[in-house]
Parts: C-alpha cells; structure tokens; sequence
C-alpha cells in the first residue's frame, strides 16, 4: 500500500485507465460489423518520469496496438489516457499538436520508415519544421547535434537512408524521434530486425540517451531477452490483456502466471541444456483474437486449467509488491 | 570418426560477379563434414555468408553466382559436377531443405495435399491412393491432428507454426539423409519456435538424419546443436563442439557476438558490443576480415589472412592471436 502513495506523489507521465481496441470485423454482402476483433481489451497501466516499461507479448497480443493507441495514432473505443495532467483520449489533432512533440516513436523497419527521398539532415530537421517556429540556421544546428549524438557523423547528413546499413538507418530514426526533446518516447520492436552486434550498439545507445536527456520509455518487443535487458518493469501481454506486470527482476525470478513461466522456459539460452529439467512447452497456437475463448483467454493452452477458468475471466490483482497477475491459480 | 560423413565440403567458393566488375566472394574456401545423426549449426550475421553455403550444398545458385572451386561429397558419392536432372533426384530424396518463411516455401493455390503428394509421387513413384495416405501419415507424424482435413486446406488457412509443420513433413518425405534448415524457427513466436525445434530434433532422431541448422540465434545453437561453426567474412572463423566453443570461445568475433547478446540469465547494465558492420563481400579488407572491427588487431592482421588452425582436431580458430596451437 505505501507503494501506491509513492508512486501517488510522483505524477506518472503516462497513466492509461481501462482502455480498449476493438477493430470492427466486417462481413456479409452488405459489409455490416458482424464482431469486434479485441485488439486491446481493458488494460490500465502508468509509466514513472525516467522509467523503462517493457511490453512483451507473442504476435497478435495486442502490444503495438496498444503502443499506438497510447500515442494517438490511434483512437482508443473507450478508456482514458492522462499524459501527465492532460486527458488526450479525445483531444482533436490540433489541440494534441503540443503534446506531439513530447510523445515520440521509433518503428520496427528502419527501411519502411524513413522517406528514402529526404537526405538524413532533412529527415532529423522535419519535426522541428512542423513543431516549433525556429530558423531554419537554429534547425541545422540543432539537426547536426542530434545526428552525432546518435553515433552519427556530422559529414553523414547529406546522403540518403539507401547509403546506410540497417543499425545506422536505426539511430536516425531515433535521432528523428528524440530532436524534438521528447519525454516519453515509444518504441515498437526497435531492435528486432538487427543483427545481434548491431542490436547491442543500438540497445547500449537507448540507454545513454534515456540517462542522459531523462527519457521515459514504453519498449514493446517480442524478444524476452532484449525487454529484461532494457526495462525496470514488465508487461506480459496475451490476446489484448495484460496477464502478468512486474519488476524486471521479480518478473524473471518468480514468474507467477503460467503464460509467463511457459514463455521464460521457452526461451533458449546459453546455460539450459536439451537434457534438463523438461520445460512447460505450450501445446498449440495463440488463438485469435477475433474469437477469443471464454473466461480465462489463455485456459486453451494452460497446463493448469480448471473449471473455473472456463467460465470466469480473472482480473489483474496483486500477489506482491508492485506485482500484480490475472490468473485464478492465485486469487480465490 | 571412422563413419563416413553425410555431406562433405571441401574448399567451397561461391562468387557473385557483379556489375561494374566487382566480384562479392560471398562463400570463400569453407570446408567442413557432417555425421549421421549429427546436427551442425552454421551461426553468423546477415552477409556472412550462411544461407549462399547452404544453397551452394543444393546447387540453387543463380547468375551472377557461381560456384566457383571446392568439392561436395554426399554419402561418398561426388556431387559438385552434376547436371541439373541429377540434382533433380538429389534434391528432396538425399538432401531436403526448410526455408525461414513457410508462406513463401508454399504455393498459395495449391492444397497442402496436392503438395506433399506431388513429392511423393514423384520421388516414390507411389500410386496416387499410396501417396495420399502417406501424406496422411506424414501430417500425423509432425503433430498435425487434423491431418485428413488440412489436406484440403491451403496454406493461408494454417497459421505460421502449422505451416513450418507442412514443410517439415515435406521434408522428411523421402527419408532424406540431410536435412538443411535455413532459420526455420526465427519468424515465429518463441512458445511455437520451441515446439517446431523439439519436432526437428525428434525427427532427426527418428530418422538418423544429419541436420544442418543455419541460424543467427545463439541460444537456439546451445540447446540444438552438437558442433557449431561460426561465419564472417564468408569463411568459417571458428569451429568446435558446443559446449567449448560456447565456454571458452577464441576468436575475437565470436567472444563479441556471445558479449554481446542479451540473455535471460545473465545480468549487466551495459552489452558488449562488435564496432562497426560487417563489411560487404565485394569489399573485404585486406587481410584478416574482421580486422577492421576486431579489438586485438595487429599489424600481421592487415597484411595476411590467418588460415583455420588444424593443430587440434575438435577446437579450429581462424586468428594470428593462435599462431600454431601448440599447447592449449
């Protein structure tokens, strides 16, 4: 409980109260909404000044939805989303402008997202274009600190994305996203398509630049071992709920939802052995989220279901400090 | 080592000749054996040159490669001259090969039936009715429940997983004695990555296959593999059994990539990292190719390219920090 009070007092950046996605499935002749695919279904969460957030979750869970409709690229079916004091769920997009440039992303494809038309100067410069009012010499300044900051040479900023391998395109892309000195910064499976020694040098780089501009991040990726590296605190996302969220450690130490202990023992790792102890293997796929089983979404893949889990969904409750998961194992 | 090897490669090179003359040595000189019931896993960045090795093993190379020198023994048997009606019969009865994505490997207007069937037919010359139900069989065999009814389905029905299954059960169709696996596993959620793996390795077991595992994640090497070989640069760096090389790796580039990996068990605040890219194959540095990047660099690494030390059979490294081996 004093946990609570704490985090009272230190205003949340971000603070999402039971917000929901639903994608309207359309069918027939006529093309009428004959179901609701549940993308993000009822999940609150708050994310401290300075803190790493990390969202994990299979395809399909829901985490980019949810990264996007946190920052307003989408818009949410109901819920609220409080950006410090502010309730931007309904804001217009004029009126979000301000807030724009305080709440950034970088993308997965450091290929897709960035116009292969524009020059890297061109491509860091925009946003100060569109959010504030200065000269175009201030900009250029400002791009080329930002164009080294990111590991970049200054020399580098009049040739185009192709000139650049796929770690490089990757920290213009953050260079692109943090120039506009945002606080929280979402970052939908930044690493992902890296390879490993270049994954590493952008990881390290996140971390010096959360350090040193007091960055918050929400870090959604589907590589367990990338989100314990980066994050001081975990989300575990399974078909648009969140079943298990945790400090990093505890989280990794004493996994409390089966989900979560399935998916760590799934995971290959350096030191397991093919003959230890037998892992929880889950049987079958993630079902879809346009036709979710009842009660307990994940009971069709659960090596512990019960009766009750057919019929009653859980809710996410506290099992320790800071430590909350929705699961029936551990609430009557 | 007194059986004879499943595949072996000798001084394998495959070139790419590009336009304005550059020639991108995408495999250069690797040589290496597998045993029955084996599994060797070829581990290395994008650009390494770990997909061109394997499709060089299944003569799928296209202008403008070629392959350009070396020798592929299969079973014995000499196969680096055969014709392409030749490697029609090899292709799929001795050796079998799983892509990284099963949608593309599928043909999306075909039922997975007709697909599976068209192999065995062809291959087994079985009647249509045999080949039916050997498709069955083999659906079965990879966990596929539903068999008689995914027959009809076509691949957009399966999800990722099931799909990785029909082309595993393809596979195995004609008992092949190789089976290479180009990241089989890397684009699919990591609950169905590790079922997919455990159904290889049984398979494998199963069949006395000898598996050739091409993958860039390390953590899947260590659970899997029984010998790793590590590429850059287009050749083989380093070779050993898992477990040594995994304990006490020795070449500069393979200590970076295990730094370098974020794990589950382990703990630190920052990551090691490798500077710089890997170079591209049409413009290696002279010398050792990973002196550009390499923390130990001496002065020898620029002028001369080390070559793979012999001197002890289970633990090879290409660096000039090992100069003979003599003692370890």
């Amino acid at each position: 409980m004093t946990i609570k009070n704490e985090t009272k007092e230190e205003t949340p950046v971000l603070n999402v109260r039971n917000i929901k996605k639903y994608f309207p499935i359309k069918g027939g002749v006529f093309k009428r909404t004959v179901g609701q695919l549940k993308a993000v279904d009822d999940i609150s969460l708050s994310i401290n000044q300075g803190e790493t957030l990390g969202i994990v979750g299979e395809s399909g869970s829901g985490k980019s939805t949810l990264g996007r409709v946190i920052l307003k690229l989408l818009d949410a079916t109901e819920g609220t989303i409080l950006y410090k004091d502010a309730n931007i769920t309904s804001m217009k997009r004029n009126q979000f402008r301000p807030y724009r440039r305080n709440m950034q992303m970088v993308f997965q494809d450091p290929f897709g997202s960035l116009n292969s038309k524009m020059s890297v100067a061109e491509l860091v410069e925009e946003p100060l274009l569109v959010q504030t009012s200065l000269s175009k010499k201030e900009r250029q300044a400002k791009a080329i600190e930002f164009i080294e900051k990111v590991g970049l040479r200054a020399e580098d900023r009049l040739k185009y994305p192709h000139e650049f391998s796929g770690g490089q395109r990757q920290r213009i892309s953050i260079a692109r996203a943090l120039i506009t000195n945002p606080e929280f910064v979402v970052c939908d499976e930044p690493v992902s398509a890296l390879d490993i020694s270049i994954q590493a040098q952008v990881l390290n780089l996140m971390k010096d630049l959360q350090e040193e501009l007091g960055l918050t991040y929400l870090f959604i990726a589907h590589d367990l071992s990338v989100v314990k590296h980066i994050s001081d605190r975990v989300a575990v996302m399974y078909l648009g709920k969140i079943v298990e969220i945790a400090p990093t450690s505890k989280l990794f130490q004493e996994p409390a939802h089966p989900y979560t202990q399935a998916l760590l023992s799934s995971i290959p790792t350096l030191t397991k052995k093919k003959a230890d102890e037998p892992a929880i293997k889950l049987k079958g796929d993630i079902p879809s989220p346009a036709n979710p089983p009842s009660g307990c979404a994940f009971r069709t893949r659960c090596p512990f279901a019960h009766e009750r889990c057919e019929k009653e969904v859980p809710s996410l409750a506290a099992v320790g400090t800071e430590h909350e998961v929705s699961c029936h194992l551990h609430h009557d | 080592m007194t059986q004879q090897a499943v595949l072996q490669v000798d001084n394998l090179k495959t070139y790419f000749h590009l336009e304005e003359g550059k020639t991108a040595k995408a495999v250069d000189d690797i040589s290496f054996k597998i045993s029955p019931g084996e599994t060797v896993a070829l581990v290395g960045e994008s650009g390494s040159g770990k997909s061109i090795s394997a499709l060089s093993i299944m003569q799928l190379i296209n202008k403008p490669g070629r392959i350009e020198g070396g020798k592929i023994t299969l079973n014995g048997k000499d196969i680096t001259n055969y014709n392409a009606k030749q490697m029609t019969k090899i292709r799929g009865n001795d050796i079998a090969m799983i892509f990284q994505e099963p949608m593309t490997a599928l043909n999306p207007v075909f039922t997975i039936g007709n697909q599976i069937t068209e192999i065995v037919r062809k291959h087994k010359n079985m009647s249509r009715q045999e080949a039916h139900r050997h498709a069955i069989h083999l659906l079965k065999l990879v966990g596929l429940s539903r068999a008689e009814e995914i027959m009809k389905e076509f691949p957009h029905q399966l999800s990722g997983g099931m799909r990785q299954r029909v082309m595993i059960a393809m596979a195995i169709s004609c008992d092949p004695m190789l089976l290479i696996a180009d990241e089989p596993t890397t684009a699919l959620d990591v609950t169905i990555q590790a079922q997919i793996l455990d159904l290889m390795n049984e398979m494998k077991e199963r069949f006395q296959m000898a598996l050739l595992l091409i993958t860039h994640d390390v953590g899947v090497v260590s659970q899997y593999a029984d010998r790793v070989m590590v590429m850059y640069g287009g050749q083989i760096v380093e070779e050993a059994t898992v477990d040594v090389l995994l304990e006490s790796p020795k070449h500069p580039y393979t200590q970076g990539l295990l730094d370098s990996l974020p794990m589950v068990d382990k703990d630190v605040n920052r990551l090691g990292t490798i500077k710089g890219t890997v170079p591209p194959a049409y413009d290696f540095p002279s010398g050792c190719r990973f002196s550009t990047r390499c923390p130990h660099v001496m002065e020898k690494c620029h002028s001369q390219n080390p070559s793979l030390s012999t001197s002890d059979s289970e633990h090879h490294v290409r660096c000039h920090l090992y100069p003979s081996e003599v003692k370890e």
